[in-house]
């Protein structure tokens, strides 16, 4: 019992005699009086299961869910096939969080490494990570390892999602790299600008296909700006789309990352996401994170191995190149699962599933005055003007239980952001344009 | 454990081949690589680098660890064994032929080891 006390009467009095006190009270003397708690915690009674499940659920009817959404802007919904479910309760893996000893388990080291596999599959890349936070931390991790003392300047396309904008400011900041905010002309990141500005001195080009209001980039293009440069090129891509669309690979990027929510995680409020990271061999010294890679022990019999841990925070932690690595276990294993259970095939015909959608959504609205003004290609989401102020569009449509598109903000008032999901029937979408013809 | 007659040697284990009063080749010695054991990545500093004595300015990994490596003279990098970035094993194979970079415009130097006090040292360690 003794190691889970943690101090003991003899080690409390050892301590404050240490730094020349007698009691604990001397030790907080400085708080004022009315900021302590005099009396304990002024709990509640204990209550039965009957009572607590009845209190819970009261709480949770006050959340509006929508049981139909038309709304992306970086979590989207979609279908998760049972099996994701039923391999992530089995109490076995549900480990603690991050698995730090590398012999702690082979059935969660492999897990992982066929997570990584089909990350690298997905994107065309040659290695990927255990996994980081959530997609706006991958994106920056990403920014962060292109840096090294004679390059110090990251260009970052303004068609970004807003938080991932924000965290590559923060980590920006923080390593004192120079961020400039590639413009965007049309909806897409303005290539003209960027060939103006990128010099010898720029460490990497980070842009999002598709972009935060759903367009499609020049992405082999902008590739070739960073490239003859001598700059790393980053994408950010939802995982959904490579079922259709080229791999981050096939556009000539040095480092794919994105928000692995679409990919078996359901919506829950905003998390726990997943960010995945993948790129090519040159930088794999530079990826921070866990790698778990495949060996062969003694008697020729494969195992799994946490591998290039020698940069990591836990070996050298002033030279690490990144102090919040850790990864996202149970998450990774519900992608990894999904991602079996979707096969090539079935990621391919959600992602066709996605964007027909979207256009057909996007079709029925221009014909009842909503101008799409994404001007090349979409995926599955795309940007629309509002004739009638957006917050009566949104009422009407809460109204009738629909989750409407994201009221975009600042310059883009009034512009409403669509998303379509395998999620979304022809039906739903029928509703919203004939609720919208009314409004 | 080979010491050369030729060069100059640190206690953090690396030698130096002076061309000149202020230019040098660095690298690690055989005792060190033999210490690490295989070595599978090497971190060289940059052309134009500044150097400062006793402070790191290279790193080699083996399959466990890495560990850094210290630069004995102030000066700067002129030149380096690029070589060595895609077969580090180099370094293992032949430690005095794999120097890691060439330091010129040398202003200050550590205290040196002559290859008879490395040795002793050397055997003081592996005691």
């Amino acid at each position: 019992m003794g190691s889970f006390v943690p101090a003991t009467d003899r080690d409390k009095k050892e301590m404050l005699s240490a730094i020349g006190i007698d009691s604990i009270e001397d030790l907080f003397g400085q708080l004022p009086q009315d900021v302590k708690l005099m009396d304990g915690l002024n709990l509640p009674s204990g209550m039965s299961e009957m009572e607590v499940c009845r209190k819970m659920e009261g709480i949770a009817a006050k959340n509006t869910v929508f049981p139909v959404i038309f709304r992306g802007a970086g979590a989207y919904r979609h279908y998760i096939p049972a099996v994701v479910k039923s391999v992530l309760s089995k109490e076995t893996l549900y480990t603690a969080y991050t698995p730090y000893q590398a012999e702690i388990s082979q059935g969660i080291l492999q897990s992982i490494f066929e997570y990584q596999t089909m990350i690298c599959e997905l994107t065309g890349m040659d290695t990927a990570n255990a996994s980081v936070y959530d997609g706006a931390a991958a994106a920056a991790e990403a920014v962060a390892m292109c840096r090294d003392r004679k390059k110090t300047k990251a260009f970052v396309s303004a068609a970004v999602h807003p938080q991932v904008m924000e965290t590559i400011k923060t980590y920006c900041f923080g390593n004192g790299m120079e961020l400039t905010v590639i413009p965007e002309k049309d909806g897409i990141t303005d290539l003209n600008f960027l060939k103006e500005h990128i010099d010898g001195q720029t460490a990497c080009v980070y842009i999002q296909n598709p972009n935060y209001y759903g367009s499609l980039e020049l992405a082999r293009e902008i590739g070739s700006i960073a490239k003859a440069a001598d700059a790393k090129y980053i994408m950010g891509v939802n995982p959904i789309s490579l079922g259709v669309i080229k791999t981050p690979e096939e556009y000539g990027a040095d480092i794919a990352v994105g928000e692995g929510q679409p990919l078996g995680l359901p919506l829950a409020f905003g998390g726990p996401y997943i960010g995945f990271m993948a790129c090519t061999k040159e930088l794999i010294r530079k990826l921070p994170g866990r790698i778990v890679g495949e060996t062969v022990d003694f008697n020729g019999k494969t195992g799994y191995v946490l591998t290039l841990q020698a940069r990591e925070q836990h070996i050298r932690r002033e030279k690490a190149l990144s102090n919040i690595c850790s990864n996202q276990a149970l998450c990774a294993l519900a992608v990894g699962v999904y991602l079996s259970a979707m096969g090539a095939e079935g990621l391919k015909q959600t992602a066709i599933q996605c964007m027909s959608k979207a256009h057909y959504m996007a079709n029925q609205l221009e014909a009842i005055g909503y101008p799409v003004i994404n001007h090349g290609e979409f995926f599955h989401e795309f940007v629309t003007i509002s004739k009638v102020p957006v917050e009566k569009v949104m009422s009407a449509l809460e109204e009738a239980g629909i989750l409407g598109g994201y009221p975009l903000t600042g310059e883009r008032a009034g512009q409403i952001l669509w998303c379509c999901t395998e999620m979304n029937a022809k039906d739903d979408i029928d509703r919203v344009i004939g609720i919208l013809r009314e409004v | 454990m080979k010491v050369l007659e030729n060069l100059v040697y640190t206690k953090t284990h690396e030698w130096v081949r002076f061309e000149d009063e202020t230019t040098a080749l660095v690298g690690l010695t055989d005792y060190a690589q033999q210490t690490l054991g295989q070595l599978v990545f090497v971190n060289l500093p940059q052309e134009g680098d500044e150097t400062v004595t006793g402070e790191s300015f290279a790193d080699v990994e083996s399959v466990k660890a890495v560990s850094d490596v210290y630069c004995p003279v102030t000066g700067v990098v002129s030149e380096i064994n690029e070589e060595l970035l895609d077969a580090p094993e180099k370094i293992n194979d032949t430690p005095y032929e794999a120097w890691f970079a060439k330091i010129t415009d040398i202003t200050e130097k550590e205290e040196f080891l002559s290859p008879e006090e490395y040795e002793e040292f050397v055997k003081k360690e592996m005691e």
